[in-house]
């Protein structure tokens, strides 16, 4: 096969799951929500239990009107949705499905490029709330950037301790690496780098940037049609990057307690999937934290944990 | 010209484009934002030359930290969208202190290697390994003295903005 054919494959691969992953995770989160709720979720569209659903919402996206501002910094508007979507596009290329070359582009330091990508998005945030030109969308940005700031120090921490214990940075090395014992060894950073990625996703109970009951939608409030869409899109992919990341970092990855070799890609999709119900089932079972307990609990709780975890992994891998 | 030059001075072209419309550009949010641009195409520099974790870390550090404090700085203060048309900006002083150290940096550096050429197929490239080892062999030292400096430098932000000890907490 001609490099530039293995290329093109691999990165239509990541395409289609950049597309479609999303729309599942979405989904699924509509009946999950809708039966922990005591409701039945979308039922109508696509016929059967509303399987539809998210495409005939695509639809109604793209026949929406596109509104910007009068007021607003209108390039930086419009630039915002894209720099939102890309870092998490580029953060998949990296990601490994499975043994051997099943990875879109396998990288001496997978982790450290994730780990830098995933904190691009502030940027994005930032972009579309200062330029809505309205107070409610600056206040929204200006929480996430607190927020995002506060706790890419765990996550990175907590990043750190795996690659330390497994002493490589590369995604598929570490996943080589792991043994059914480190689900012990690195359980705390395994809490920390959950909870700190699902504040660097806004996802609740993370979402104070964007608290409907005080802020309207806080820096997406100006937002309508397409590239709202594309924010909404943007978050579903971060779900399925930060459950990815816990799977190949923390569960293992490929391996599974048979066929490893043979249905590792299984193994992964089932154990994101697995991480991305506990997403959504956090967001129906928690209230919303306020910005100082949000403040308080990264730096009190978290970096504290991270720090001590670092130790734990430093003295395990030194002294045995 | 190989592959290489070419991207390195297309992406170089791009920095210092980003980097002219950072300091004449009369919106200070977009300033930033420009700032975004330079030091990611300095990253791909960075990249090209196979410093890959220097790049990476360019990323992590500047975009993603360094950068988004300074947007966040100017937006809790004063950030209007359009020109801001009273910037204190003298302009003379700046080209003389910026295009002077540029210059002279550009000579310095353009005399000391001349026209000597380094293939990058010999050199070893900057991943996390080759890097580690260095840091903490050769420059064991420097490295340690930095992170003192970093240290001073916390200890001071917490003194600065702490309140006074024994100072009564205003509650409000």
């Amino acid at each position: 096969m001609p490099v530039w054919l293995e290329i093109a494959i691999r990165v239509a691969g990541v395409f289609v799951a950049f597309l479609t992953l999303p729309l599942i995770v979405g989904q699924t989160e509509h009946k999950v929500m809708a039966h922990m709720q005591g409701r039945l979720g979308p039922m109508y569209a696509g016929r059967f239990h509303g399987w539809a659903q998210l495409i005939a919402d695509g639809v109604k996206f793209v026949q929406k009107e596109e509104v910007v501002p009068g007021a607003a910094d209108k390039s930086v508007f419009r630039l915002a949705p894209a720099v939102a979507l890309v870092p998490y596009l580029v953060a998949l290329l990296v990601i490994p499905l499975g043994p051997g070359d099943l990875v879109a582009q396998p990288l001496d330091m997978g982790l450290f490029l994730v780990l830098a990508v995933v904190g691009v998005g502030i940027v994005a945030v930032l972009m579309a709330g200062w330029a809505s030109a309205n107070k409610y969308t600056l206040l929204g940005a200006l929480r996430a950037a607190a927020q995002l700031l506060a706790y890419e120090l765990p996550f990175v921490l907590a990043a750190a301790s795996v690659a330390m214990a497994a002493g490589t940075l590369s995604l598929t090395g570490i996943v080589e690496a792991w043994r059914p014992w480190w689900l012990l060894w690195q359980l705390p950073a395994l809490f920390v780098f959950f909870t700190a990625g699902l504040a660097e996703i806004r996802r609740p109970p993370f979402d104070a940037p964007i608290a409907d009951s005080e802020l309207v939608f806080g820096y997406l409030t100006e937002y309508t049609g397409l590239r709202f869409a594309l924010f909404l899109l943007a978050e579903y992919v971060g779900i399925v990057v930060i459950s990815a990341l816990t799977t190949v970092l923390f569960l293992g990855g490929w391996k599974g307690p048979f066929a490893s070799d043979t249905l590792g890609w299984l193994w992964t999709l089932v154990k994101v999937g697995a991480v991305a119900f506990v997403i959504i089932w956090l967001r129906v079972a928690f209230p919303r934290l306020r910005v100082d307990q949000l403040q308080k609990f990264c730096w009190l709780g978290l970096v504290p944990i991270a720090l001590l975890q670092l130790i734990l992994t430093a003295v395990v891998k030194v002294g045995f | 010209m190989t592959v290489t030059d070419v991207l390195v001075c297309a992406l170089g072209a791009v920095s210092l484009g980003a980097a002219i419309r950072v300091v004449t550009t009369n919106q200070i949010v977009r300033a930033g934002l420009w700032l975004v641009v330079a030091l990611g195409a300095l990253a791909g520099v960075y990249l090209v030359l196979t410093a890959e974790l220097l790049a990476w870390v360019q990323v992590l550090i500047y975009v993603g930290a360094v950068v988004v404090l300074m947007l966040f700085a100017v937006m809790l203060t004063r950030a209007p969208i359009g020109r801001s048309d009273d910037l204190d900006r003298p302009r003379l002083p700046a080209i003389l202190v910026g295009g002077g150290a540029g210059l002279g940096l550009a000579a310095v550096l353009a005399d000391a290697y001349r026209w000597s050429y380094i293939g990058l197929s010999g050199v070893e490239p900057g991943n996390a390994e080759a890097l580690g080892r260095e840091v903490f062999t050769g420059w064991a030292l420097p490295f340690e003295v930095l992170s003192v400096l970093l240290l001073a430098a916390l200890v001071g932000a917490i003194a600065i903005s702490r309140p006074e000890v024994g100072e009564r907490r205003e509650e409000s």
